[in-house]
């Protein structure tokens, strides 16, 4: 199959980016100044991520659609307002996971947000589920860019005027150059921001709007980093279909009322785990030191015995410090339990940990 | 007087009477990227030429470090330990990795010189 590129690619090459190849596609996972500083000026300023590889799904349809979608995500979607944003997952009938995802009213229908190696067999599921009653678009036509960092809002705010005024998990059409534009006030890096689904003849020009405001483009490399210190998840490490939400310990995403009721695929499962609890459960691990444990590193108890996996293990810049995210059995997954990570042959000693590894500092409410 | 060669695995050896010291090439930690973390042979250990002597993680991945040449490793660097860091900025100066007591001084003649290792740099990135 022929590699992808976004609308951006030129853009990238001309940033010197280092590309890889992920889900099909060429992204670039890092620029001239490197992870680590692109990783600080994410935190400190404002980062720009080229996420057009996600699936943009719109589909259109009344309160038909609104029901049929109950039965399949555990969100109360009747209760979702206009141009409200939830966090929610795609699971099979075990609860496993098939794609996590950003399902977003609009009018006429949704905008569901699904990671890039998984949005063509989402579409697929989702088809077959809806029975192809309703009008659904995987959208190639728009580009998406998130903007991350405290000094986004205002960034954002010089080029597409009150932006600033959304609430976190809320989006709005706003013009630019007469075309529209859909902002949601969200991200994945623990930090206040935006998305932005632009048509992609304009995406270029719009992120060098952003630039030339003082934004820099960040890689896949430093959204890593980001994402982890903020103790996220991320498809294919944390969470799979071998994985179910209230073992990636995600249960808040899910809707109370859905809880008491189900009515939504896996709901079984879901409402079991809940009450009986789960074999494992993910958690932060903290390594003692500076060792780093990466993926599938396995985690001892002090009698040596395995207790888990590590899915995502990598250095965190703003922590100065290895941070992981694993499985381990639930009666070693209490905060300050002592664990030990087989790196190399060797045993190093570790700490289950709270998430975050670093404390978010989304914005509530608007800022103006 | 003394001598630096290179290996393909993108060591370089600087050569002082039978004490070779040795790191890692600034166009090793230009692959590598920012690197985070180091783990040095032990003091006192024998490293066969071309065996593993070492890792060096990057915010990436992890990478082994080979020894150019055998010996015995009469000093680490700890200052690298301390902060990896210095390995990106520094690396074919400040940020050694080790030193140690050339056991064969027949294995510097596979190495390449300063010509030869950028040239082979250049193409392998290529």
């Amino acid at each position: 199959m022929e590699i992808k590129r976004t609308s951006l690619n030129k853009l990238h090459q001309e940033h010197k980016a280092k590309f890889v190849e992920f889900a099909g596609y060429e992204m670039p996972i890092q620029y001239s100044k490197g992870i680590v500083e692109e990783h600080k000026f994410t935190r400190s300023n404002s980062g720009i991520f080229d996420v057009s590889h996600m699936g943009q799904l719109f589909i259109y349809g009344d309160d038909a659609l609104t029901e049929d979608l109950e039965k399949i995500f555990p969100l109360d979607l009747k209760k979702l307002k206009l141009n409200s944003s939830k966090y929610s997952f795609l699971m099979n009938e075990d609860a496993g996971i098939y794609d996590d995802l950003i399902i977003t009213k609009i009018e006429k229908g949704y905008l569901i947000i699904l990671n890039a190696a998984c949005k063509d067999n989402d579409f697929k599921i989702l088809s077959n589920l809806l029975k192809d009653k309703y009008k659904m678009n995987l959208d190639e036509e728009k580009s998406l860019i998130a903007i991350q960092g405290p000094k986004s809002a205002d960034i954002l705010d010089s080029i597409l005027s009150g932006v600033s005024q959304l609430n976190f998990m809320n989006g709005n059409w706003f013009e630019y150059k007469n075309q529209k534009v859909f902002i949601t006030r969200s991200g994945y890096t623990g930090e206040d921001g935006f998305e932005a689904s632009i048509p992609n003849e304009f995406a270029e020009e719009f992120t060098k709007k952003l630039i030339e405001n003082g934004a820099l483009l960040i890689g896949l490399g430093a959204r890593d980093t980001l994402r982890l210190e903020a103790g996220l998840c991320l498809y294919g490490h944390e969470l799979g279909i071998d994985k179910t939400p209230i073992e990636a310990n995600l249960k808040w995403a899910i809707s109370k009322e859905r809880i008491v009721n189900g009515g939504f695929i896996g709901s079984d499962k879901i409402i079991n785990q809940i009450k009986e609890g789960t074999n494992q459960i993910r958690v932060g691990i903290k390594p003692e030191g500076r060792l780093i444990a990466r993926e599938k590193t396995k985690v001892f108890n002090e009698s040596e015995l395995v207790i888990g996996e590590i899915t995502s293990g990598t250095f965190g810049p703003s922590v100065s410090g290895p941070v992981a995210m694993g499985y381990v059995e639930k009666e070693f997954s209490k905060k300050d339990t002592k664990v030990f990570l087989e790196v190399r042959g060797k045993k190093h000693p570790a700490n289950i940990t709270g998430l975050p590894f670093y404390k978010k500092s989304y914005v509530k409410g608007a800022t103006k | 007087m003394s001598d630096v060669k290179y290996s393909k695995e993108h060591e370089w050896i600087k050569i002082e009477g039978d004490v070779g010291t040795i790191g890692i090439t600034k166009h090793a930690t230009e692959m590598l990227g920012d690197i985070v973390f180091v783990e040095l042979p032990d003091v006192g250990s024998s490293v066969e030429k071309d065996g593993n002597a070492g890792v060096v993680e990057s915010t990436k991945a992890a990478s082994d470090v080979f020894t150019p040449i055998s010996g015995e490793v009469m000093e680490n660097n700890q200052s690298i330990v301390e902060n990896p860091g210095k390995i990106n900025s520094d690396p074919e100066n400040e940020a050694w990795f080790f030193k140690l007591k050339i056991k064969d001084k027949n294995e510097l003649d596979s190495l390449m010189n300063k010509d030869e290792y950028d040239k082979f740099a250049n193409e392998s990135d290529s």
